[in-house]
């Protein structure tokens, strides 16, 4: 077997060393009736080219994204990643460490951790950010946690405009804490009275801009309304590009931000891993969840970094940590600060402008199908159409042209009916003129 | 100690932050300028700039070059992190995720133009419940830790469906932190059971602990002393007959994959962290995945979504209302996670256990024991191992040996760095004194294994010559001597920020 390095002679001799008569035998603590007597339901080993065959056989029928015509979103975006992002995450030196708990041999990743947490800090406007969570709704569920604990209230408010998968991890994860969920109904045109509901119960108010159906808004005076109330607001971002150009959530007053870093170069891998952001305010950073890069000297006085501020964290604190994460997502941590230090500030800027205006350009030209609307006015690269009919067999019917339309909301709301005919449709840097002549006139025949 | 302009170092080379290469005028992308889009988003634009430093792609790529430089892989060094499972990555699993199938389609995607992803989760959980002699497994948790949340929440599923109000968990007092503070956010107590003098589960101080108000008992096994509960099949009935169930932490599983399966244990849960067992890289701290495996009693809480063979092909349930729950008589405990779970992860494991098939994974769990007992023995002379063997994958060693020497376990560990070896696990498990936990796994080579005694003992008689109180300005060699831990945790400094500009002449 190829990765094993062990010659028969060398078990030998090590079974010689160690005194005992055979592997087996080594075994020996593992109670007679639990072994396994015979051999498992399993093929026996393959070469590299015969298990490249099998798997290719399985990536094979999938449908690619970069095949199509492609413009599905939701949560999970299609950008354009450099080529060095990939050749640099695979430097060994990177992909095969582990968290840096030794810092004098781990420097590479304590350092782009630091550079990470700064570069989250500065797109949400946020003082500090931690060194990643698994994705965005866990972050957003360790988000609402955290703001019970600091408020020591009890109560959960979770917009419409909320990812259904961020509203029912949180909802799943609270279950058991002693917290009470409230969630807002779906919201696709941006109605709803979250300011109304604030009370002295409430720990936070959680929503999500770009909202889940695209529509943009202020939320300073909803920062304004959960001030007053004593309340903190959670802000979700689960498209990160749009930080490029809009206003942050920390300028119009968020308390902690959570994000999905997938955006940023990740890609799409059927959507997952991903990667958690999670921001927040200097004087929340002791009960904030995740592990913590911080500067400090050596022994020499050289600035070097390390993982600090642990007593947080369970393999120190146990059953009172802030969070029972151990393993994050780090790899995908220096994807994006690789992706992020390519674009910088200008490249940035400017891929938010192109995804908006892609999206725009898009917008008017499936406005002019008979009896489509758009639904928000204002929309970063991602809107929700409303159609003259239900929008999953559209898309399946668009598919089946090779159009990869949107994704449609009775995906998520299939008790919704009022969603039944909305669809969500996103366009990012990656989407060509011509790509969008196809959906547009794919659209239209469906239609008909 | 340097000497050199820059503190430079041959190959070890200085790397000042991104933030402090600020070039503006250059741009690792080409990007076309678009204008006048935004006109519809009055009052929502960002004002005044962002921060983000820019950089031409050569500066990025050196950058990111030079930090990995700074650090310790298994691709470089031996890395016998106890508990850590660093085994070798293969590269072949890395190309597999990366196949346009896999890498570029869109969780949202029509299932019927994603029906070989789904077949690739369908498979993954099939050599998974294989493996393990179980017969459900919930695919999506992102980690081992996410997995305890999830085999402990169907727990608490079922015993609310048998309205039963238990709210103990058990855990063994030398577990990993993440077993209490799962229990924790599952709104259980936490109640720790003593180790007994074989470095195992003390069976008679657990069965005085159980009782109506317990609702599980947690156990690594190979416990976190890298040694069989040999008194295991006793534990889950004593766990069973007070109406508790068994969670079995797979942090453990590489020592008896292929060799006993879980079921036969009398496991009801067990997480498996693809990231050790199954070889999907650690990168430096995720991303992993922690499918939890379920015995029949809690499948039909398992969380969405799931992954079910209907007339059309595969299909995924996404939601509580889909039909086929009711059919089944599924009652899912809700969602753990966005999206279908770690999939590029599933490819990577796939991919490792293909290669391996039965036999060779047999053959990995056997040589990750006798290597771990291959040290076990080779370092008895000079250290003190906590418990005679056998062990399994790993040997756990203690303070004893370092007695009156003025060296401590962590200098031992940081001695070690010096000599191009990184540290194993120190001060874990809290059950013996100066922990030193040593996990080889199986893809290291005899001549490394003996390099390392060689070293260790090298560096343990010279502590016991008299140069202990010298170790602890170890490592001098590495690209930074001692970190001053204290200060970063008084003191945090967790972003960078611009230097003041100077002040004006007064």
């Amino acid at each position: 077997m190829r990765y094993l390095p062990l010659t028969e002679s060398d078990r030998g001799a090590m079974l010689a060393a160690i005194g005992a008569s055979s592997v087996d035998d080594l075994f020996r603590d593992v109670p007679a009736e639990a072994r396994l007597a015979r051999a498992l339901d399993l093929p026996n080993h393959a070469g590299e080219m015969e298990v490249e065959r099998r798997l290719s056989a399985l990536a094979a029928p999938n449908m690619t994204a970069g095949s199509v015509p492609f413009f599905l979103g939701a949560g999970v975006y299609r950008h354009h990643i450099p080529a060095a992002v990939d050749a640099l995450i695979q430097r060994g030196e990177f992909l095969t460490s582990y968290t840096p708990y030794q810092p004098e041999v781990s420097q590479g990743t304590l350092q782009y951790l630091f550079e990470f947490q700064t570069q989250v800090a500065l797109i949400t406007g946020m003082e500090v950010a931690n060194a990643s969570m698994y994705d965005g709704a866990t972050a957003c569920a360790e988000a609402a946690a955290m703001a019970c604990r600091i408020t020591r209230r009890p109560e959960v408010l979770l917009s419409g405009s909320l990812h259904p998968h961020y509203r029912a991890v949180t909802a799943t994860a609270l279950q058991h804490t002693g917290h009470r969920i409230e969630e807002l109904a779906p919201d696709p045109v941006g109605i709803e009275d979250l300011m109304g509901r604030i009370g002295g119960d409430t720990a936070c108010v959680v929503v999500q801009n770009p909202s889940f159906f695209g529509g943009l808004r202020d939320l300073a005076a909803l920062a304004a309304a959960c001030r007053a109330e004593g309340a903190l607001l959670v802000v979700a971002v689960a498209e990160p590009v749009s930080l490029g150009l809009l206003k942050s959530p920390g300028a119009m007053g968020a308390d902690i931000v959570i994000a999905e870093g997938q955006s940023l170069g990740v890609g799409l891998s059927f959507g997952g891993p991903g990667l958690g952001l999670f921001a927040t305010r200097e004087k929340y950073v002791r009960q904030m969840p995740g592990r913590l890069a911080g500067q400090t000297v050596d022994a020499d006085g050289r600035r070097g970094w390390v993982l600090t501020l642990s007593t947080r964290e369970q393999h120190i604190r146990r059953e009172k940590a802030t969070s029972n994460i151990c393993t994050n997502s780090g790899l995908c941590a220096l994807a994006f600060s690789i992706h992020m230090t390519l674009l910088g500030e200008q490249g940035f800027r400017r891929l938010a402008r192109i995804n908006h205006a892609a999206a725009a350009k898009l917008a008017a030209r499936l406005r002019a199908i008979p009896r489509v609307r758009v639904l928000a006015r204002r929309f970063f690269n991602e809107f929700a159409l409303l159609l003259p009919t239900a929008a999953a067999p559209v898309v399946e019917e668009l598919a089946a042209r090779r159009i990869l339309a949107g994704v449609p909301a009775s995906r998520f709301y299939p008790d919704f009916p009022e969603l039944a005919d909305v669809l969500l449709v996103a366009a990012t840097e990656t989407a060509t003129e011509s790509d969008m002549d196809a959906l547009a006139a794919g659209l239209a025949e469906v239609l008909k | 100690m340097t000497g050199y302009r820059d503190g430079h170092r041959g190959i070890l080379l200085e790397e000042p932050l991104i933030f402090e290469q600020d070039s503006p005028g250059c741009s690792g992308v080409d990007l076309p300028e678009v204008e006048g889009a935004e006109d519809t988003l009055d009052g929502l634009l960002r004002e005044g700039p962002i921060g983000l430093p820019d950089l031409a792609e050569p500066s990025v790529v050196r950058h990111y070059t030079r930090l990995s430089q700074k650090n310790f892989g298994i691709d470089s060094v031996f890395y016998p992190l106890g508990s850590c499972t660093m085994k070798h990555n293969p590269r072949l699993n890395e190309r597999m995720a990366r196949l346009p199938g896999f890498a570029d389609i869109h969780p949202f995607q029509p299932e019927t133009t994603v029906q070989g992803a789904l077949a690739l989760i369908d498979e993954c959980a099939r050599w998974l419940k294989t493996l393990t002699g179980m017969p459900a497994i919930a695919m999506s948790p992102a980690a081992g830790a996410h997995g305890e949340l999830c085999g402990l929440m169907t727990i608490r599923a079922a015993l609310d469906a048998r309205g039963e109000a238990r709210r103990r968990v058990l855990v063994p007092e030398s577990a990993h932190g993440t077993n209490p503070a799962s229990a924790a956010a599952c709104g259980y107590m936490v109640d720790s059971v003593p180790a007994n003098a074989r470095g195992r589960v003390d069976l008679a101080a657990l069965k005085a602990k159980l009782g109506p108000d317990v609702a599980a008992f947690m156990l690594t096994n190979p416990n976190t002393c890298g040694l069989f509960e040999d008194e295991i099949l006793e534990i889950a009935a004593a766990v069973h007959a007070a109406g508790a169930f068994f969670y079995c932490d797979g942090a453990n599983f590489n020592a008896i994959v292929g060799r006993v399966r879980i079921a036969d244990l009398g496991a009801d849960v067990m997480h498996i962290n693809l990231h050790k067992t199954f070889s999907t890289p650690h990168g430096g701290g995720g991303p992993g995945a922690g499918p939890t495996v379920l015995s029949h009693a809690l499948a039909p809480y398992a969380p969405l979504p799931l992954v079910i063979h209907d007339a059309g092909g595969l299909r995924l349930v996404e939601h509580p209302l889909d039909p086929a729950l009711r059919a089944t008589g599924a009652a899912p405990l809700g969602r753990l996670k966005g999206y279908h779970g770690q999939f590029g992860t599933f490819v990577r494991a796939l991919a490792y256990m293909m290669s391996h098939g039965a036999d060779g994974l047999l053959q990995a769990s056997s040589d990750a024991v006798l290597a771990a007992n291959y040290l076990l023995a080779e370092l008895s002379g000079d250290l003190t191992p906590s418990y005679p063997g056998p062990c399994m994958h790993e040997a756990l060693i203690d303070d004893r040996f370092l007695k009156d020497t003025g060296a401590t376990t962590l200098d031992i560990a940081k001695a070690l760095i010096d000599e191009g070896f990184h540290p194993m696990t120190m001060y874990f498990p809290l059950v013996v004194h100066g922990a030193l936990l040593i996990e080889p796994t199986e893809t290291e080579s005899k001549a490394t294994l003996d390099a390392f005694v060689a070293t260790l003992r090298d560096i343990v008689r010279r502590a016991k010559s008299g140069e202990g109180p010298a170790l602890r300005e170890a490592p001098h060699l590495a690209p930074r001597r001692r970190l001053d831990e204290t200060t970063a945790a008084r003191q945090p400094q967790l972003r960078w920020f611009p230097p003041a500009p100077a002040k004006a002449a007064e």
